[in-house]
């Protein structure tokens, strides 16, 4: 991979950060009315509303409004929530790694899942195999999050008590368990995202000529399919991810609030009830930010799978 | 010739061959009824014989290569013997049939840029095969890679084991392919098409590599072609392939000097150049009128007959099996001693 | 006596080549039930969707209250049944103002693209680095929870993916033949792009639509669910889970049921858009 695709590519999250923040500032500005007394609703009086105007930077020009939140960004201060008194920046450290890991993990099964579906599927392409996973997908997708969420709690949770019905556990293998139940449900809605282009990318595939000459040249079925089809394969699976990584964080805000995780999905939701706005402001940036470097990412990674990608 | 006794007659080369076809069939499930592509077909091919299978497309002699190999899968059915080494291929456990497939007969693809994988480099791709067939690792399998892309004529081979197929050009890819096919040193080597996707310079550049390397590491080719201008330069044996049959089997030098089916016998006539001496042989067939037959529902009696000028009624009461005719030269045709004799200098 | 028969396969082939796809008969036999409970309710349904009935509180199924009655008494079933106009409402206002205008901009600005169509091309590269359902409650949040404000979120959103389709159709639409040749022919801009390419490039955006139906179905639920879309007492099915979430244990019933109503429903329409796109793709 050359470097100076990874410059440019680096170089082109400037603007497009730059852009987020204006569309979050122009977004916080659309609150009717004045956001202050809103916040205080009963308590405001115009002595506390002027204080609290002030001590925010309300009062000023809109332009200069939007330099001060643009340096403050720079300089990682993102506000203060104003229902839990601290830096959003402490709760977005503080919680962020929750979230990551939900949805780490939730990829990791989704992966797992999907992929040896769909070469399943695509071997036994229009077989009543192919029919049951493909129809047992598109039925998948039609589930909502929050409601295979909520049954998985209460069966495997709340009944079964085979797992915690919430929080985040202790330590890796802690949190592996106590968040299993949340990942399933947004793996199998990951799952059910990827099977159908996975399907059809494999099938691909296996019906590529360099598969043929590989078998022609005596190599063993697992070889070809690891080396040849999954190679191959995965390069699209990669794409598709990082692509969907914003399906992901969204079914993280809604699984987090189902299983009560201290993940800053549930922080946003929390926020959006408490009109908490600096939270609601500061977490809608950190979002955007760490989907736009996942798109980053996926296009690093796609260039160094596919040596074809190089030239283009 | 009304003999319609079961042996069949089939070419036999004077020393025991090295891979011989006793009967293969090949039936492809269409949505439109089953397609049997490939017919009763056999063949020998003797040690250090270059063999041409030669056919219009759709002829089956595609699918005749594949199935040698065992290649074709599901739902598509292979039925006859494929003999090598002893044994039929074709009804082979699947772990021998591999050490075969690739190790004892390698096979070349039309289209190199779809044939090689695109995102292994080209040395990964000839070290699988190393690594499979010779037990070569490493280093050792790293140097054989390097020679081996030197012995099909690629510049500075060692420093081009890292590049990847899409930094080849065609020609480049071609040759890259030749040198995975022999990485195991095969006996016999299949090779479908291999210049059919390459400019008119580079394709002769090819076939003399080919044959250098036949001669060199003592191989069998079976080298199927649209294009007899190959075939004449570059066989000693043709087959022709009609509607998924063979119609004619014959030394290269006696099939164009006195071709005995009236299917070759038209295509023959149809060559650029047939009748005086031709400096460019390298034409694809011009189609005789009329398509070739549908593999679904064939006609009763020798295919050809509904193209065929010579055709009689006999013609199209049973299909003629392929039969001796002259030493060393089969043919399939009722009619092979009343085609008119043709001056086709090759 | 000997008579001719057809081969047996040959009739058997016609009657399948004329016959539609069986996911698009389904998904249309589906989407009339729907319609139905949509527009008549009160034809399924014995009880009033609101009422309290202190008398019968958290009941299991039984023929009374087929789908048993949740912690004010109230019918699971009638609540089911009158949630269908709802959350099909929802399917058409979330995605009928993105498909209009993401359509109409994507045909225009690849028609006449220039500076538009890079301007409109940042702000969807902008959109989409926004998780959708976060960029949809951030702007419920500043509007105000409720089912309006949800319309307007997801429209804000939802165009991107209509404007991307219909952009590319009609750039490779463009280059059709037809296309050119009504150009050659010297007919107005406004006529080559109304009546022949956006009528020819729409179809992935209308295969589409009703896969976003589907999805719009989901994220309206999503939003009852997390209080930021329909309000209680509104029987939307996705604020009946949420109402049911608390019993899940003891009245399984009060949640299950309006899941399984929000999931055929999503079945339904991505079963109309999968027979559609087979239906409406082009013989290979």
């Amino acid at each position: 991979m050359h470097s100076s695709y990874v410059i440019r590519r680096l170089l082109q999250i400037i603007p497009l950060f730059l852009a987020v923040m204006v569309l979050i500032f122009v977004l916080v500005h659309l609150i009717p009315g004045d956001p202050v007394s809103a916040q205080l609703g009963d308590r405001a009086t115009p002595d506390i509303v002027a204080r609290a105007n002030r001590e925010l930077g309300l009062d000023k020009p809109l332009p200069v409004q939007f330099a001060l939140f643009v340096n403050q960004t720079l300089h990682g201060n993102l506000g203060e929530s104003i229902n839990l008194k601290v830096p959003v920046m402490r709760l977005v450290a503080e919680r962020l790694p929750v979230t990551l890991f939900l949805t780490t993990y939730a990829a990791v099964l989704g992966v797992l899942m999907a992929v040896p579906l769909a070469v399943l599927a695509a071997v036994r392409r229009n077989t009543w195999v192919d029919g049951l996973i493909r129809g047992a997908f598109q039925f998948g997708l039609s589930l909502p999050v929050f409601y295979v969420a909520l049954q998985l709690l209460s069966l495997l949770g709340a009944r079964l008590g085979w797992f915690p019905i919430g929080g985040y556990g202790e330590g890796f293998g802690g949190h592996l368990y106590a968040l299993f139940l949340p990942a399933l449900a947004l793996g199998l809605n990951l799952a059910a995202i990827l099977l159908r282009t996975l399907r059809s990318s494999v099938i691909e595939v296996l019906s590529a000529e360099y598969v043929e000459f590989a078998r022609a040249k005596g190599l063993r079925t697992r070889v070809i399919m690891t080396r040849h089809v999954l190679r191959n394969a995965m390069i699209g699976t990669v794409t598709l991810l990082g692509l969907n990584i914003g399906a992901l964080i969204g079914g993280a805000v809604i699984t987090e609030t189902v299983f009560a995780i201290p993940g800053v999905g549930r922080l946003m939701v929390d926020a959006i009830f408490g009109r908490d706005y600096p939270v609601v402001q500061g977490l809608t940036l950190v979002f955007a930010m760490l989907v736009s470097l996942v798109f980053l990412a996926t296009d690093l990674l796609h260039a160094r799978l596919d040596p074809r990608a190089e030239v283009a | 010739m009304m003999v319609m006794g079961t042996t069949q007659t089939t070419m036999t080369s004077p020393s025991s061959p090295l891979l011989s076809v006793r009967d293969l069939n090949v039936r492809i499930p269409t949505p439109g009824g089953e397609l049997h592509a490939v017919r009763g077909v056999s063949f020998d091919v003797a040690p250090g014989e270059v063999l041409g299978l030669v056919g219009e497309s759709g002829s089956g002699k595609s699918v005749t290569l594949r199935a040698l190999l065992g290649l074709h899968r599901a739902p598509i059915k292979m039925s006859g013997e494929v003999h090598y080494g002893g044994a039929n291929l074709l009804s082979m456990p699947d772990r021998a049939l591999r050490s075969v497939r690739g190790g004892q007969i390698s096979m070349i693809f039309q289209e190199p840029m779809t044939a090689l994988n695109p995102v292994l480099s080209v040395g990964e791709q000839i070290t699988e095969n190393l690594r499979e067939h010779r037990n070569l690792k490493g280093k050792a399998a790293q140097d054989r890679a390097a020679e081996l892309l030197d012995l099909t004529g690629i510049p500075s081979p060692r420093a081009r084991l890292a590049d990847y197929p899409h930094q080849f050009s065609g020609g480049m890819r071609q040759r890259a392919m030749i040198a995975i096919a022999l990485a195991s040193e095969p006996k016999l080597l299949l090779a479908d098409e291999p210049t059919t996707a390459l400019d008119v310079t580079i394709q002769d550049q090819i076939l003399r590599l080919l044959l250098k390397l036949v001669g060199e590491l003592h191989m069998s080719v079976i080298l199927v072609t649209h294009d007899l201008g190959v075939v004449a330069q570059t066989c000693d044996r043709v087959a022709v392939m009609y509607g998924g049959r063979l119609m004619e089997t014959a030394g290269v030098g006696e099939l164009f000097a006195r071709p005995k089916h009236a299917y070759t016998h038209g295509l023959l006539g149809s060559l650029p150049g047939s009748g005086s001496h031709s400096s460019n042989h390298r034409r694809p067939l011009t189609p005789i009128p009329g398509g070739p037959p549908d593999l679904r529902a064939l006609p009763q009696g020798c295919t050809f007959a509904p193209r065929c000028t010579y055709a009689t009624g006999e013609c199209r009461f049973s299909e003629p099996p392929l039969v001796e005719v002259a030493p060393g030269h089969a043919s399939a045709c009722l009619h092979h001693d009343r085609l008119s004799v043709l001056e086709v200098s090759v | 006596m000997t008579t001719t028969l057809p081969a047996p396969g040959a009739a058997l082939k016609v009657a399948r080549r004329r016959s539609l796809k069986p996911t698009l008969v389904i998904g249309l036999v589906l989407l009339l039930v729907l319609l139905l409970a949509a527009i008549f309710p009160r034809l399924f349904t014995p009880y009033s969707p609101t009422d309290f009935d202190y008398t019968a509180i958290l009941k299991g199924p039984t023929l009374k209250h087929p789908f048993g009655t949740d912690n004010f008494g109230r019918d699971v079933f009638s609540r089911v049944i009158h949630g269908t106009r709802i959350d099909l409402q929802i399917a058409v206002f979330t995605t009928l103002f993105p498909f209009i205008f993401g359509t109409l901009l994507g045909a225009l600005t690849a028609f006449r693209g220039r500076w538009a169509d890079a301007v409109v091309g940042r702000i969807a590269d902008l959109v989409v680095v926004f998780p959708f359902l976060v960029l949809v409650i951030a702007i419920v949040a500043v509007l105000g929870p409720g089912l309006n404000n949800m319309y307007i979120a997801v429209s804000a959103v939802g165009w991107v993916s209509y404007w991307r389709l219909t952009r590319g159709e009609v750039l490779s639409q463009k280059k059709a033949e037809y296309a050119q040749a009504a150009q050659v022919l010297g007919y107005s801009p406004a006529r080559v792009l109304l009546r022949h390419l956006l009528p020819n490039a729409v179809t992935p955006a209308i295969v589409y639509l009703m896969t976003d139906m589907s999805l719009g179905i989901l994220l309206g639920a999503s939003l009852g669910y997390l209080g930021l879309g329909a309000q209680p007492p509104t029987p939307e099915w996705g604020v009946m889970v949420a109402d049911g979430k608390n019993f899940m244990v003891t009245a399984w019933w009060i949640s299950t049921f309006p899941g399984l109503a929000l999931t055929l429903a999503g079945v339904t329409f991505s079963l109309i858009g999968d027979g559609l796109a087979d239906a409406l793709r082009p013989r290979s």
